[in-house]
């Protein structure tokens, strides 16, 4: 067996993915990059006499310095030991996709073209000579549909050959004589230093006149680099004086004019372009009148689908735990033990994998969404609301608008963004977004104090949750955040059919991620919140007398000027961390009462409250460290524990602050 | 002068070029997304909230804020 490591690269939603899955099936592994939020596909397969080892790399539409998906792509082909590289290409949408095949070539990687989406260049009457083509390019170029593996049997053939005649894919490569002469001259230096020639020269030579960061500061290292730098310069400076047009702008124009004149002699098109069903599709969906509309139906259905469908297995997994816990707790006997079962590792992880039928929903409806192409619609759309008021890109409306029903899904749903800082940004603010699992806690409060005017006082929790979201992104996007907003270039894809196949892997990979948290940070958690409930030995479990209870009596005072100074919010608040509807549960034990006994818990919280610091306590719940599911949701979504801590301290902060302007403004006001 | 904040939806445009008060990261990336001189740009629609604005150019469909779209000169 002769192993191969092939790098799968193309521009975003060009069918990469698709070709990925179809090779690897199951046998692939998601994670991150080293160090890095970027996520990484890596898979096996074996063909023939060869093992595979594929890599799906980030969609790119340049190899600069701009962006870490595109550092990271550029990096696998040049660092990284891989045989072929094959440039997943859109045929619909040849001229744009080829501008990244030739930085590749700028790069002299050993190419393979894979010309996939040949269905829709055929529907807008383009006829590709792939022949030609691929003498013009210099590599060879395969035909292929990713969706029905048409086309597969010959690229494989064709990268096993390619892998045993590496091709320098430089060579064909032509800018015509002005530009070369200049090239040539900056080239001839950089060879002098064979510390710089693990590229091709030309490479090297591009990226110093585009002043990509990255190898200006490699070249500085090089002995040479006055010399090369001052050559640069003059270079630069002499485009500018024929051109009018920096360095960058004319090796843009140089890069477009090879592929104009590759596509005049290999592409036949039509003298006007067909109107697409995109386009027809897009006269409705992003009308002016209507895109608001659509969007509020289809947010509508996300979320009621998600959450009632879900609703059904979710009580169902509650109960199968519950009753699990019991069962174990009595077969045990041992009164510690059986503690330890019900309480601690059942009570625990079960409290956190009742989130699973939401999670493969939302993944399920999202990967829908996004796969067809609606999500950049969404994006465009919104992008105004986001921009003026909270500098994010408009794709971070859905993760927020999932965050009203579960943190989890929600803080997973930012992956839906390609930039970093503004994904962050958004997982920053989901917590603020009351989740259903708060809502309890609100029910038990407006029964005991606000029976008058329930839906008013819920909704002013709802309002003041954004309203704080919105405080809270200005302040980062001031400090934390700063200058790191990106423009908004989006591309909106041609509507398509999702994949089955697809979307499953893609539910199938979300869902074991979060299975291996629920079994790792989770039940870590978990298991320590039993231990301090349950110490020292002999005393009632998550009473006063407790470790836990120790400390809820402890920290009680710090939250005296909130207005709800007493041992057993201390406590309430703690247990909270786990997930929020134990608040209410520990309402219960603390009072001795059965856990569902409503109208107990609502005297207990009606005797300890007033409906001043009821209102402040709701408001601390709201915004105050959201639970370890979604602390671990964001540590493995950042790649992290910086994230996770960050968030820990900015909602403790807000919470605090909120609570007690509510309280004293409140005092003030004669509501005590 | 025109620039691209200012076409209609429904008009086709020619780029003529950047100015030089644009930031130049997010030039270097229209560039590599087919904003060149040259390049024919037809606007197709504006956004509900009137902004961003949608456009063809080579051959597909990108979106740009107007902020963005007024650093680029066209005819
Ligand atoms: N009609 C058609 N759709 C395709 C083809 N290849 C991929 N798709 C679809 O295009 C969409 C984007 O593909 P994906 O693999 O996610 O692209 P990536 O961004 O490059 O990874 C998915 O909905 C695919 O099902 C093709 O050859 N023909
Ligand atoms: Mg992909």
């Amino acid at each position: 067996m002769t192993e191969l490591i092939v790098g799968l690269a193309g521009n975003p939603n060009v069918g990469k993915t698709t070709v990925f899955n179809q090779l690897t099936g199951m046998r692939q592994h998601v994670g991150n990059w080293p160090g890095k939020t970027v996520e990484r596909a890596e898979g096996h397969f074996s063909h023939g006499d060869y093992d595979y080892d594929v890599v799906d790399l980030p969609g790119n539409y340049a190899l600069s310095a701009h962006s870490m998906e595109e550092i990271v792509s550029r990096d696998f082909i040049v660092d990284d030991d891989s045989d072929v590289i094959v440039n997943v290409v859109d045929a619909a949408n040849l001229e744009r996709n080829l501008y990244l095949t030739v930085q590749m070539m700028e790069l002299g990687a050993n190419l393979v073209m894979a010309l996939n989406m040949n269905d829709f260049a055929k529907k807008k009457d383009h006829i590709i000579d792939i022949k030609l083509m691929s003498e013009l390019l210099g590599f060879p170029v395969i035909e292929i549909n990713a969706k029905t593996k048409d086309g597969f049997e010959e690229l494989l053939t064709t990268v096993e050959k390619a892998s045993k005649n590496p091709i320098d894919s430089s060579e064909k490569l032509s800018y015509g004589n002005e530009i070369k002469g200049h090239l040539a001259s900056i080239q001839e230096l950089i060879e002098q230093d064979s510390s710089l020639l693990d590229v091709p020269s030309i490479w090297t030579a591009i990226k110093l006149l585009e002043k990509d960061s990255i190898v200006i500061e490699k070249v500085q290292q090089s002995s040479k680099s006055s010399q090369i730098m001052v050559e640069v310069d003059k270079v630069a400076s002499h485009f500018y004086d024929v051109y009018q047009e920096g360095a960058e702008e004319v090796i843009a124009n140089a890069r477009y004019s090879f592929i104009d004149g590759l596509m005049a002699e290999a592409v036949k098109r039509p003298a006007v372009e067909k109107e697409t069903t995109t386009d027809k599709i897009d006269r409705i969906v992003t009308n002016r009148f209507l895109a608001i509309p659509i969007f509020i139906v289809i947010m509508y259905l996300l979320f009621q689908l998600t959450f009632t469908i879900a609703t059904p297995f979710v009580d169902l997994i509650d109960a199968g735990f519950a009753a699990l816990g019991e069962y174990l707790a009595e077969a045990v006997g041992n009164e510690m033990l059986g503690s330890f079962l019900q309480d601690g590792l059942i009570g625990g992880v079960g409290g956190v994998l009742v989130f699973l039928p939401q999670i493969i929903l939302m993944f399920l409806f999202l990967s829908i969404l996004e796969d067809s192409g609606y999500l950049a619609r969404a994006a465009f759309t919104l992008d105004k609301i986001m921009h003026s008021l909270v500098g994010l890109h408009g794709k971070a409306f859905i993760p927020m608008i999932l965050g009203f029903g579960c943190g989890v899904p929600a803080v997973m749903a930012t992956r839906t963004m390609e930039n970093e800082s503004d994904r962050l940004l958004s997982m920053m603010l989901i917590p603020f977004m009351s989740c259903t699992a708060r809502l309890p806690i609100y029910s038990i409060f407006i029964a005991a104090f606000f029976t008058a005017n329930q839906g008013l006082i819920l909704l002013s929790i709802y309002l003041l949750g954004i309203v704080v979201a919105l405080i809270v992104a200005g302040i980062l996007k001031r400090t934390m955040f700063k200058g790191l907003s990106a423009p908004f270039v989006m591309e909106l894809p041609t509507y398509k059919v999702p994949s089955v196949k697809g979307v499953l892997l893609h539910t199938w990979e979300k869902t074991k991620g979060f299975l291996r948290k629920a079994g790792t940070i989770i039940l870590g958690a978990a298991i320590v919140i039993w231990i301090l409930s349950y110490l020292p030995m002999g005393v009632e479990y998550g009473s006063q007398e407790c470790v836990l209870g120790m400390i809820g009596t402890a920290i009680a005072p710090i939250f005296a000027p909130l207005g709800f100074g007493t041992w057993q919010a201390g406590i309430a608040i703690l247990t909270g961390l786990v997930a929020k509807e134990v608040v209410v549960s520990t309402f219960a034990t603390l009072g001795g009462l059965e856990e569902d006994d409503e109208e107990g818990v609502t005297q207990l919280v009606h005797d300890t409250f007033t409906p001043l610091s009821a209102y402040s306590f709701m408001a601390f719940c709201l915004l105050y460290v959201p639970c370890f599911a979604s602390l671990g949701a964001i540590k493995q979504e950042s790649n992290s524990w910086k994230w996770p801590l960050t968030m820990v301290c900015i909602t403790l902060v807000t919470a605090y602050i909120v609570s007690l302007l509510i309280y004293n403004v409140g005092l003030l006001a004669g509501f005590g | 002068m025109k620039t691209l904040s200012d076409v209609k939806p429904g008009e086709t445009v020619t780029l003529v070029k950047y100015h030089d008060t644009g930031d130049v990261d997010l030039r270097r990336h229209l560039l590599g997304m087919g904003f060149v001189r040259g390049a024919q740009i037809r606007v197709k629609q504006v956004a509900s909230l009137g902004d961003p604005i949608e456009m063809t150019i080579k051959g597909y469909d990108v979106c740009l804020r107007k902020e963005e779209a007024k650093n680029i000169e066209v005819e």
